[in-house]
Order: C-alpha cells, then sequence, then structure tokens
C-alpha cells in the first residue's frame, strides 16, 4: 500500500531552526527502518542465505524448486485455487461493493455490516466457523439431508472445496476497498446521460459502469491474489492436510522434514513472484487511487 | 448517484453474497451451546459447560492474558515507531521518501509465510544470543509483532498527518520552536485521533496474529489464536466455539455501535 501524499504540500525549504531540525527528523525518521533492518531484512539475508547454502551450497534447492514433481505440483495447486478465489472473491465484493455505494441508506447499512464485521474477526474464528458449517455431519449436510436433496452427506472440507470457500470468504472484504474507492469517484452524471440516451438498465451496467470500474476490479484482483498466495491458515484448517498449498508446505518442510533450505527457497522465490506482480499492477493502475 | 440505484436482481444477489458473508458466524453461535463434548449441534437440551470450560481453565486464562499483554506492548512500540517515522518524512520531506516507506512497507507486502519463515530464523538465532528475547519468549513475540503491525500504524498516522494544515507546523518554526516541542504542543496533540486509530487498529492485529505466532512459539509462549490453533488442529474442541462466539459478539457491539454512532450524527 503506498502513502498518502500531503495535500498541502508546501517546499520546507531553509526554514527557522532549519538545522536543528533536519538533524531532529532524520532521527525520528531513523528508528523505524533501523529496527526493521534488524529484525527483518537482516534476517531476510539469512533466509536467502539458507537457500543456497542447505543441506549443501549451490543451488540445488532452486534447481528442485523449478524441477521437482511434488514441488510443482504444490506450486499449481497453489496458482490454480488463488485464480478461483480471486475470480469469486472480486465477484462478490464488486455485487456488494454496489450496493453498498449505490444503494439506500438501509442496503448501506446492511451491506457495510456484512463487509466489515467479517473484517475484524480473526481469520481463526472465520476458518472453525466454516468447519462448523461444512463438515460432514455438519450445518449444511444436515440440513440438506433432512430436506431430502441428498443422501449422503458431500465433502465439503479436507479438499480444494472447503479451502476456496473460507478463502473467498477470508478476502472478499479486501477486496470490496479497491473497488469501493473507484465506484465512490465515479461521475454519476454519465450514468444518467446513458439512461437519459436510452440504455437499458443492464446496458448501462455493462457497457458504461462496469468498463469505467475496471481498474477497480483489476487492483482488487492483484491484491486479492497477492494476498492469498501466502495464506497459511484457513488452507491448513479447511484442507485439513490434503489440499496442501504453498504456504502449508513451507511450514511442513520447516518443522516436519527440517528441510530449511527448500523452504529458504520457496520463500525467495515467492517475494520474487510477489514482487513482479505488485510491479505490474503500478504499472497498469496507480495504486494511490485505490487505496483513499 | 440519486437515480442510479441497484435493482432487485442485484439486492438479491447481494444479501445472498452478505448471507454467505456472516454464515459462519451465525453457525458457530448455537455450536456453542452444545451439551455434547464434541463437534455436534445441540438438540434440543442447550449446554453452557464450554462457557465453564473458558472461565474455568487456567490455560485459556493463561492464553488470554498473554495475548493481552504481548497486544498492549507490541502496538504501544509499533504506535510509537510508526509515529516516529511518520512525523520525521513529514517534517523532512527527504528525496528518498518513496524508498523510505516502501521499506517500511514490506511487512505488509510480502506474503505472511515468508514473513513467519524470516522471523523464525531471526527468533533462532536470539535464541543462541539472548535466550530471553528469541524463540519462544514474550519479548520474541513481541518483536515479531511489533515488525507485523507496524506498516498498518504507519498507514494510519500517515493518513491522519496528510489531513492536517501545514501552515501550523510553519508557523510554529517561525514562532522558533525546536522540533520537540512543535511536535509535542502543535502536531501530536492534532492527530490525536490518528494516533489512538493505530494504536487500536495495531492492537488488534496483533490480538489475532496466529501465522507468524506458530513459526515462532512452541510451548511457553501460547497465545490466544495459538491455544485456538491447537483446540482446531489436534481435536475440535467446543470450547473453541465459546471463546469465538465471546470475540464474535465483541466485534459485532464495537463495529454496530460504531455506524449507529455515524448515521446518527448525521
Amino acid at each position: 500500500m503506498p502513502a498518502p501524499s500531503t495535500p498541502h504540500a508546501v517546499p520546507v525549504g531553509p526554514a527557522p531552526g532549519g538545522r536543528g531540525w533536519r538533524i531532529g527528523g532524520w532521527g525520528l525518521i531513523a528508528l523505524l527502518p533501523l529496527f526493521l533492518c534488524a529484525a527483518y531484512l537482516v534476517p531476510f539475508l539469512g533466509v536467502a542465505n539458507w537457500s543456497i547454502t542447505l543441506p549443501e551450497p549451490g543451488l540445488g534447492q532452486y534447481l528442485r524448486v523449478a524441477t521437482d514433481p511434488g514441488v510443482h505440483s504444490v506450486i499449481w495447486r497453489t496458482i490454480r485455487i488463488c485464480a478461483i478465489v480471486t475470480a469469486l472473491a472480486v465477484m462478490l465484493a464488486y455485487l456488494l461493493t454496489y450496493v453498498w455505494i449505490h444503494g439506500n441508506r438501509t442496503m448501506r447499512i446492511i451491506a457495510e455490516i456484512c463487509i466489515i464485521v467479517p473484517f475484524w474477526i480473526s481469520v481463526l474464528t472465520r476458518a472453525f466457523g466454516w468447519l462448523v458449517v461444512l463438515y460432514n455431519r455438519g450445518i449444511l449436510n444436515t440440513w440438506l439431508q433432512d430436506l431430502g436433496i441428498i443422501s449422503q452427506p458431500l465433502t465439503l472440507v479436507r479438499n480444494d472445496v472447503g479451502v476456496v470457500i473460507g478463502m473467498v470468504h477470508f478476502l472478499v472484504p479486501f477486496a470490496v476497498f479497491p473497488i469501493a474507492s473507484v465506484m465512490r469517484g465515479l461521475d454519476g452524471r454519465v450514468l444518467m446521460a446513458a439512461r437519459g440516451m436510452g440504455a437499458s438498465r443492464l446496458r448501462t451496467f455493462w457497457e458504461v459502469f462496469v468498463p469505467m470500474t475496471m481498474p477497480g476490479i483489476f487492483g482488487s484482483a492483484v491484491i486479492v491474489f497477492v494476498f492469498s498466495l501466502g495464506f497459511f491458515v484457513t488452507p491448513a484448517l479447511l484442507g485439513g492436510g490434503r489440499a496442501i498449498m504453498i504456504a502449508e508446505y513451507v511450514y511442513v518442510q520447516i518443522f516436519q522434514a527440517s528441510n530449511w533450505g527448500l523452504a529458504a527457497a520457496l520463500s525467495v522465490t515467492m517475494i520474487v513472484l510477489v514482487s513482479a506482480l505488485l510491479l505490474a499492477l503500478m504499472r497498469i493502475t496507480r495504486v494511490e487511487k485505490l487505496v483513499r | 448517484m440519486g437515480p442510479y440505484r441497484p435493482g432487485p436482481v442485484a439486492v438479491l444477489l447481494a444479501l445472498l453474497a452478505g448471507l454467505f458473508l456472516l454464515a459462519p458466524m451465525l453457525a458457530v453461535i448455537p455450536m456453542s451451546f452444545t451439551p455434547f463434548r464434541y463437534l455436534k449441534m445441540p438438540e434440543g437440551e442447550l449446554s453452557l459447560r464450554h462457557y465453564q470450560t473458558i472461565w474455568e481453565n487456567a490455560d485459556w486464562h493463561a492464553s488470554i492474558w498473554l495475548s493481552v499483554r504481548v497486544a498492549f506492548v507490541a502496538s504501544t512500540i509499533a504506535t510509537v515507531l510508526a509515529t516516529a517515522f511518520s512525523l520525521g518524512i513529514w517534517y523532512v520531506q527527504p528525496r528518498l521518501k518513496a524508498l523510505l516507506i516502501g521499506f517500511v512497507m514490506l511487512p505488509m507486502i510480502v506474503p505472511p509465510v515468508v514473513s513467519a519463515v524470516i522471523l523464525y530464523f531471526f527468533m533462532s538465532w536470539l535464541a543462541r544470543a539472548a535466550p530471553a528475547i528469541g524463540y519462544d519468549t514474550f519479548w520474541g513475540v513481541v518483536i515479531s509483532h511489533v515488525v507485523m503491525i507496524v506498516p498498518f500504524a504507519v498507514v494510519v498516522v500517515m493518513v491522519a498527518l496528510s489531513q492536517i494544515d501545514r501552515r501550523i507546523e510553519m508557523a510554529a518554526r517561525g514562532m522558533g520552536a525546536s522540533i520537540w516541542q512543535a511536535s509535542a504542543w502543535v502536531i501530536l496533540p492534532n492527530i490525536r485521533f490518528g494516533l489512538i486509530g493505530a494504536f487500536v487498529m495495531a492492537f488488534v492485529l496483533s490480538w489475532e496474529e496466529i501465522a507468524v505466532t506458530l513459526f515462532i512459539t512452541s510451548i511457553n509462549a501460547i497465545t490466544l489464536p495459538r491455544r485456538i490453533w491447537m483446540g482446531l488442529r489436534d481435536n475440535v474442541d467446543p470450547a473453541v466455539a465459546a471463546i469465538s462466539v465471546i470475540l464474535i459478539v465483541i466485534t459485532l457491539i464495537v463495529v454496530v455501535s460504531r455506524i449507529v454512532w455515524r448515521e446518527t450524527r448525521k
């Protein structure tokens, strides 16, 4: 997320007391980067070092990331699930944001509660909630069986279905914010003009409204995709160790297989991938527009 | 945007989407009153036994208390660091501004599992250099949480700073105030709501943090999310439903009262 810019940007220049202010100002700035260098950047270099020295020096772990079929299947599953999750989360978010921004007061309040309340609730509570709903003798299966729609319980957790549902649920609020900022900034007169020229509601929506909110959709998709790539808790709980994604794979490599080199190489690979995606995002949309 | 209202189809679909978002929370409420010792919906009879477990069990108490302390200390440190950084950037407007801000935002952008590996590396190194603040200790969790929550605090403080008029700073300078006097008497009082917002945001994020905490703790520093995780991973314990309901109710009260307060002020 980029920094907000200062609307009252007045050149600071050589103001009275300039020197003391400069030294003091840099003193204030320095604290946080120094802390992060010690606790984050230097350890990252250590992790990068693990990736080329463990278990023996060389690029063996990266070669494994590039060629090992086991690693590949985990990476492909991660990308596939993240793509499905992104598409679903952005669609749901678009719908909710549309009603949140353009609806009447009651709709706005209801939509806002539906978006904000889950946002503040812990990822663990949310994953647990889905376990309660989805497991074999859970609420959904019980209802469907009582209604006679199914005779055998559906397997909805410990597989990709559960992971997708849980992740979509987690990510919808995050997908809402970029879309909301674009929809809020939209000039309503353009829509009225389209309607005035005789376009139907549906046609105005598809041919005017959706194209105008494309930057929001795109920004939202990239943010959600990046978020879902490194996501750990929901896949681990709702996948139940069967639908393993890359984050859980890293956890297993460190704590069960003691294969620190591979975990480190995967971490570095993920950073490279995520940076590339975010650079593409910045090229295509102006990110600061999305955050406001 | 008056005439452009969502049609009935959009409203209906949005209601379904909203229901989807609330569903897991609605589901854990009846579950928390189950009389059974395992995950099974109550049939007729309701029981408070799982709330009683949370109320009486020393392990849950220890975890809640640890999470409160960690969140308090970590969000205090994060707010102070974020405020110092943002204020300094605001005063100096350095040429490398974008680079510096990008750097402190890193823990927010890097995938959580990678941050977890980085902090795991750091904590295992600290455990050798200074065992009291390294792996599986109170201070280890605090340091790691500060790293993870500080970018969010920076965003909140920077937004607050961007909304105050720069001329009050120039006035303070012109009157001969030192940077410390101007900060303490003029700027900080003007962004106090931003500072409170940053602290609250940081507190909640630390209170819920699980991905990194899983990597850097094992048996001593078991925070509340870690204990919930254990309750979910090993055997699905309905006590988790009880603690979840408590957390959901608190969140619901805070969020809804904020919305109501805002709407009635209009």
